[in-house]
């Protein structure tokens, strides 16, 4: 224990002093050079952590796993497109393909429709505050501990004995001949199931950012268009809304790079299995149950691949953003 | 307001059907927003309930019962997973990992931010580009390379491979971030500090980092809540070394192992979130500051 917190200690205070005496090791080396070649070397020597951890471990990795995904499971047999062949036409890989595309329809659009609600809705109340923190503060808290927290809410009991499960109580008590369900073993509930705890952990995301954008809407034009008789939903649908849908691309974007490589509420809830296994907890499994590296390079090959378009709209947008 | 009045102005609706139907539309506001609120907040409140019940209590009624007489809270529950389910280590083990592998991609990426914004090179503007490319590459894609890499220096499944990994993963966007915040720093405070004679190094740490203060404070918070709250990098560079895991990585396996052990589950889950909650309700602004501009991550 006190070992760990020593130890822990010098790492918080070593890293800090090392990386600082790094800067000015450079300025110190680079002083016996003529001023021309000292600025010719000084950023390269100031990239270089930087550039050593891209390189390392982003750029090389995935370069070696796009050619680990050509290869047999233990990567020493040349195997062509097998791996791609046997995700895209066996039966439980399927599943996992179709999942996928199960929460990349529902996930983004239940969550930026919520979020759109709640943004427009908390704008008309005085207590938006208190609305605001109740939908964000799932956000602060991990996957795992949410998994843990919508396991407890979705247990089920036989019919007939109490409903420890907070889900399916409420809707007894609610819904008159409700009959509880069994939220993560129910094939045609599962997926939605799991699919909701991600939705409750990321609509205050996208509530906060359209709010935003519905707060930069010059009032005048929403006054001018109620003075000419619109009603509120013409508003909405008419102005609101088209000058907010920047900011829904934005949102929407987020969410799909997010929801693609979906682990830890799988992992945690329901480990994919009676068919609920997506992508990223498949990969896993295959590499540590089944050891087949060949078939998780593919799997996350088949991630990078859909977020590539992703990739060269950033560098479309953001790459002007510097200075020349 | 608008200037001139329209010319055909729709006549108001008056009356009380009018104004009925502005008190039910009011009262549905109200209703909506009230009812998501509670939605969104009970889950939580249910597992911090359940997580004071004593077990044979969790196994029999729903949460909600606790709340009524005749009361029995017990802290019994946090006793037990602190001290036999070690979740007192791995909160030290998650602090372990988390301040380095928040600490050290900031400054790298403020390193190399200052670079792109304060020093010219051949090349620049391609290498950043490069950057931004990176940032929603899928953590996926390098796992069995890195994990590779690992395994070979002897590494894997100690504390040191999961900071490096992390500080790798945040830097594209720490990058990202500190470059557009430092490329707005005043060139006249830049320069003049440069003719008193100031090294880079010293207007770097003197000047350029304590003005940088707001972005790198929604940046540390946004790392250090990443890291926290991660399992899938500690599950896979950690496996095999429990006594190094996180409480991300000893949760998930209680998850396996206690199956339907509610009174563990909850209050294992309850600890690992209590420093991002007094987190989000001591620094609110800051934080939703730094999660929003984290959503670009990948």
């Amino acid at each position: 224990m006190w070992e760990r917190l020593v130890w822990g200690l010098v790492a918080v205070a070593g890293v800090p002093l090392v990386l600082s005496g790094y800067v000015f090791a450079v300025e110190r080396a680079l002083s016996p050079f003529a001023a021309r070649r000292r600025n010719a070397l000084r950023p390269w020597l100031w990239l270089v952590p930087g550039v050593v951890l891209l390189a390392g471990f982003l750029i090389y990795p995935v370069v070696h796993t796009l050619v680990l995904s050509l290869f047999n499971a233990t990567s020493t047999r040349f195997a062509g497109l097998g791996n791609y062949v046997h995700i895209f036409t066996e039966r439980s890989m399927l599943t996992v393909l179709r999942n996928n595309l199960l929460w990349l329809l529902i996930f983004p659009t239940v969550t930026v429709v919520l979020g759109l609600v709640l943004a427009v809705l908390t704008d008309r109340v005085r207590y938006q505050w208190a609305v605001k923190a109740a939908i964000f503060v799932p956000m602060a808290i991990s996957l795992v501990a949410a998994g843990v927290i919508w396991k407890f809410m979705y247990q089920y009991q036989p019919p007939g004995q109490p409903q420890t499960g907070t889900v399916n109580s409420f809707l007894s008590t609610l819904v008159p001949g409700f009959q509880p369900r069994a939220w993560l073993f129910d094939r045609a509930l599962n997926n939605p199931a799991l699919i909701f705890v991600l939705v409750w952990m990321w609509v205050g995301f996208a509530m906060v950012i359209l709010y935003a954008a519905l707060k930069g809407i010059d009032e005048a034009l929403l006054e001018a268009a109620r003075l000419e008789g619109a009603t509120e939903f013409q508003i909405f649908f008419k102005i609101t809304l088209p000058l907010m849908m920047p900011t829904v691309t934005v949102v929407t974007t987020t969410l799909v790079i997010n929801v693609l490589k979906v682990f830890d509420v799988v992992y945690v809830m329901t480990n994919g299995s009676l068919g609920t296994d997506v992508i990223a907890n498949r990969m896993y499994k295959e590499m540590f149950n089944y050891n087949d590296f060949g078939r998780a390079s593919a799997f996350a090959t088949l991630l990078l691949l859909a977020i590539i378009p992703v990739m060269f709209m950033n560098i479309k947008r953001f790459g002007r953003g510097g200075r020349a | 307001m608008s200037t001139a009045a329209p010319a055909a102005l729709a006549p108001p609706r008056r009356g009380l059907e009018a104004v009925a139907a502005r008190v039910a539309a009011r009262g549905l506001l109200h209703a909506v927003l009230v009812g998501l609120s509670l939605l969104w907040l009970l889950p939580t409140v249910g597992l911090f309930v359940s997580s004071l019940r004593p077990a044979q209590q969790i196994a029999t009624s729903g949460w909600w019962k606790a709340l009524s007489t005749p009361f029995s809270f017990t802290l019994e529950n946090y006793g037990y997973v602190l001290s036999q389910a070690n979740m007192g280590r791995s909160f030290l083990n998650s602090l372990i990992i988390a301040i380095p592998s928040t600490v050290m991609p900031i400054l790298v990426a403020a390193f190399a931010a200052y670079a792109f914004s304060w020093m010219r090179f051949p090349g620049r503007n391609v290498l950043f580009l490069v950057v931004v490319g990176l940032l929603v590459v899928p953590l996926q894609v390098t796992l069995i390379p890195v994990l590779r890499m690992f395994v070979a220096t002897g590494i894997s499944g100690t504390v040191p491979a999961v900071w490096i990994a992390h500080s790798a993963y945040g830097l594209p966007f720490a990058i990202y971030l500190l470059r557009s915040f430092m490329d707005e720093l005043p060139v006249e405070m830049m320069e003049s500090a440069a003719l008193e004679g100031a090294s880079h190094a010293q207007i770097f740490f003197k000047l350029v980092l304590p003005t940088s203060v707001p972005a790198v404070a929604s940046l540390v918070i946004f790392q250090f809540m990443w890291v926290w709250n991660d399992l899938l990098v500690a599950l896979i560079y950690l496996a095999g070394s429990p006594a190094v895991q996180p409480m991300t990585v000893t949760i998930s396996s209680m998850v396996n192992s206690y199956g339907g052990g509610w009174e563990y589950l909850t209050a294992a889950a309850f600890i690992s979130m209590m420093l991002p909650l007094v987190v989000f309700f001591a620094l609110q602004r800051y934080f939703v500051r730094g999660i929003l501009a984290g959503s670009v991550k990948g």
